[in-house]
């Protein structure tokens, strides 16, 4: 019952990672059941009705289910320690955040084994496949985004609320860690979109039960409606999926290369902006529609521009590298195949934002090998590099370093040969979502099958270093890492459960940002 | 600043209201939408229906082809087509042509027709009389309607443009009939 009625944050935050852990796993899954079927042309494996819910299905999954609450799980464990404050803001409230997921997810879930199937209409579920074409189970895929909405809108307000106002006296706001800077960031992004998406998919409801005209021509709607209102969520969405990782990699960079963070203001002010761009960008995922020229040329500019304050942070982390005095334990290791491969990520996504280009590339595998470099070995390196980072801080023990850098070694080759074959069969023309392929494209697609097993199966070593670390392991003190700095390294290992209860001295030399 | 010393409860209260504030957003987004569309004129929506009031002088040294095209939606039975696919107008001249429909089902049919006009700038500049009715156009079992529309361009049509086209889409918005079987009931009647 400890676990059910739980208000601690390190409690909480253990909950999240657990669940976002078996949730990375079921999503993985089925990324490899449609690996398995375009391992070769035809179709061999799974009926295309099926394969259609794989995808979509991977798709919620990951997004909804992995990247966000393992986010949320290291903010819950990580800020009130970085700002010195014993809990959330709201710590029962934190609890239904996080009990709302399991509900939610076994609602989304169940759909497979309904009447029609599960959704099949893509994560982006567009209007009128998603309204008039979709199978009975759209209506529960609707409650359960409902329901995951809440969770996170409840989840940001508290973030933002315990960052305002429960900072220990002398922390201020440009002592923060750049992890509780871009937590904060997201969590107004968070609350300012997911309010959006909860109107869109309600405007779904609508349409699908009650008669309305949103999004059907017929009616005097227009599903390009749709396609305006999920992308204004959607665009700041993939931002809320990257920023945070942002900020874990600034954390673990300068601690393994001994070194200052380089650029701590700029670093600040770049978070800001891409959060505030990123409103402003979003028919770049609709460039095909039929846009008015005006309406084409402003969102190609706005996107190229998103580029500039990355690029600052980019070239941040590789400055905060120069001539420190590095060492290559895990932590490290993703967080430095981070920098190089979510910048291939972001070089891919400077193409697509070039409107005339991207009417070849929209729909392709190329924007398939996009998202993924962003998301893979972008939010998910990061989120690993994390869990190694606090796990002897959370836990005590120290994992182990050997199998470690195994897992890293086996994912970097994994990740990349499934999804750097992707740009070129993209280019030539290979379409997303689909359960066969022209056979020019059968080789690279046999790559990236072969590599998907590779980078899917590593994970178990992850997942077996967690629970062993969890179990034992080395001793761990309370520095951890030789260089770490920062709030949450004057706490002892594993970090006592009620923490901070009385205010720490922040005036003490060891703000990351100011030192 | 949201910042409010220590007391979090302010903080709350003010994101909860922006988080319902963003919620209102998302909804008027679909309003907002056409109202943008109508402001920008970015739309392809042929807002300038009804009879010219004044008379327009006529632009003999420009001759501007109008193609005209129809569009049934998914599952709608009517033949409809224009009488004359290409015109080749003067900006300012008012120019007669027709549609033609026919419901070929054995049941009265309503339908609705809603135009596009491509490139979307010259949609504020295409004049159209409503000589048929676009809200609901009902046809009995069997019958056929001339409908007649009367175009005109505006001599103010940016230079650039030397094509325009009409799309006219056709969507079947028959109210639900009560006998139980409604696909028998629109089987084609040869």
């Amino acid at each position: 019952m400890r676990w059910v009625l739980t208000t601690n944050h390190k409690d909480i935050g253990s909950l999240y990672l657990i669940f976002s852990l078996v949730m990375f796993l079921t999503g993985g899954c089925m990324a490899l059941v449609i690996r398995a079927e375009l391992f070769q042309p035809g179709l061999q494996l799974v009926r295309p009705e099926f394969f259609n819910q794989m995808t979509t299905m991977h798709g919620l999954i990951m997004v909804f289910g992995a990247v966000m609450p393992a986010f949320v799980g290291l903010a819950n464990w990580m800020i009130p320690m970085m700002v010195g404050a014993p809990d959330m803001a709201l710590p029962r409230m934190n609890n239904w955040s996080f009990w709302i997921l399991p509900f939610a997810f076994s609602m989304m879930l169940s759909t497979l084994f309904m009447q029609g199937g599960a959704p099949n209409f893509g994560w982006t579920f567009y209007a009128p496949l998603s309204t008039t074409y979709a199978p009975p189970s759209v209506t529960y895929f609707i409650f359960a985004v409902h329901m995951m909405g809440i969770s996170s809108i409840m989840g940001a307000i508290n973030i933002i609320a315990t960052i305002l106002n429960l900072r220990a006296p002398g922390m201020s706001m440009m002592k923060l860690p750049l992890f509780v800077w871009t937590w904060l960031i997201t969590a107004f992004l968070l609350i300012a979109v997911m309010p959006v998406l909860a109107g869109v998919v309600t405007m779904m409801l609508m349409d699908i039960h009650f008669g309305t005209s949103f999004f059907d021509a017929a009616g005097g709607g227009d599903p390009v409606l749709f396609q305006h209102v999920f992308w204004f969520f959607g665009h700041p969405e993939v931002y809320i999926m990257i920023l945070p990782a942002f900020g874990i990699v600034s954390q673990i960079i300068p601690t393994f290369a001994r070194k200052r963070l380089f650029g701590y203001v700029s670093m600040v002010y770049a978070t800001s902006s891409i959060a505030v761009l990123s409103f402003i960008v979003w028919a770049h995922h609709m460039f095909t529609v039929g846009l008015p020229l005006a309406g084409e040329l402003f969102f190609m500019f706005s996107t190229m521009l998103i580029a500039v304050p990355t690029g600052v942070k980019v070239f941040n982390w590789v400055a905060t590298m120069f001539r420190g005095s590095m060492t290559f334990e895990t932590p490290m290791l993703f967080s430095i195949a981070f920098v190089v491969l979510f910048t291939i990520g972001g070089l891919s996504g400077l193409m697509l934002a070039i409107a005339p280009a991207d009417f070849q590339y929209h729909d392709t595998y190329f924007v398939v090998a996009h998202f993924h470099y962003v998301l893979v070995p972008g939010a998910v390196f990061a989120i690993m590099a994390g869990a190694y980072y606090w796990l002897p801080k959370w836990t005590g023990h120290y994992y182990h370093e050997t199998l470690g850098k195994v897992h890293f070694w086996l994912s970097f080759v994994g990740v990349n040969l499934t999804f750097f074959p992707m740009h070129f069969i993209g280019l030539a023309g290979m379409p997303r979502r689909i359960p066969d392929y022209a056979l020019q494209f059968a080789d690279f697609n046999m790559v990236a099958s072969v590599g998907a097993f590779l980078f899917g199966f590593s994970q178990l070593l992850f997942v077996y270093n967690v629970i062993r670390c969890v179990r034992g392991g080395d001793r761990a003190d309370a520095r951890v890492w030789e260089a770490a700095e920062g709030l949450e390294w004057t706490l002892p290992s594993p970090a006592p459960y009620h923490s901070f209860s009385e205010s720490p001295d922040c005036d003490m030399p060891m703000q990351p940002g100011g030192r | 600043m949201i910042n409010s010393g220590s007391n979090p409860m302010v903080t709350v209260r003010r994101l909860i209201v922006l988080a319902l504030l963003m919620f209102g957003f998302g909804f008027a987004l679909a309003p907002l939408y056409d109202v943008f569309c109508r402001v920008t004129g970015l739309n392809g929506k042929v807002t300038r229906n009804g009879a010219l009031t004044e008379a327009v002088a006529v632009d003999s040294t420009r001759q501007i082809r109008v193609q005209l095209i129809a569009v049934n939606n998914e599952g709608m039975p009517w033949t409809f087509g224009p009488e004359a696919g290409d015109l080749l107008v003067h900006p300012g001249e008012q120019r007669l042509t027709h549609y033609l429909a026919r419901n070929p089902t054995s049941e009265l049919m309503v339908a609705r027709a809603v135009p596009s006009v491509a490139p979307s700038e010259a949609a504020q500049y295409v004049h159209k009389i409503n000589c048929f009715c676009f809200e609901s156009q009902s046809l009995a079992a069997l019958a056929s309607q001339q409908m007649p529309l009367v175009l005109m361009i505006d001599p103010q049509l940016p230079q650039h443009i030397r094509t325009i086209t009409l799309s006219y889409t056709l969507f079947d918005i028959t109210p639900e009939p009560r006998q139980p079987d409604a696909a028998a009931a629109r089987r084609i009647a040869l």
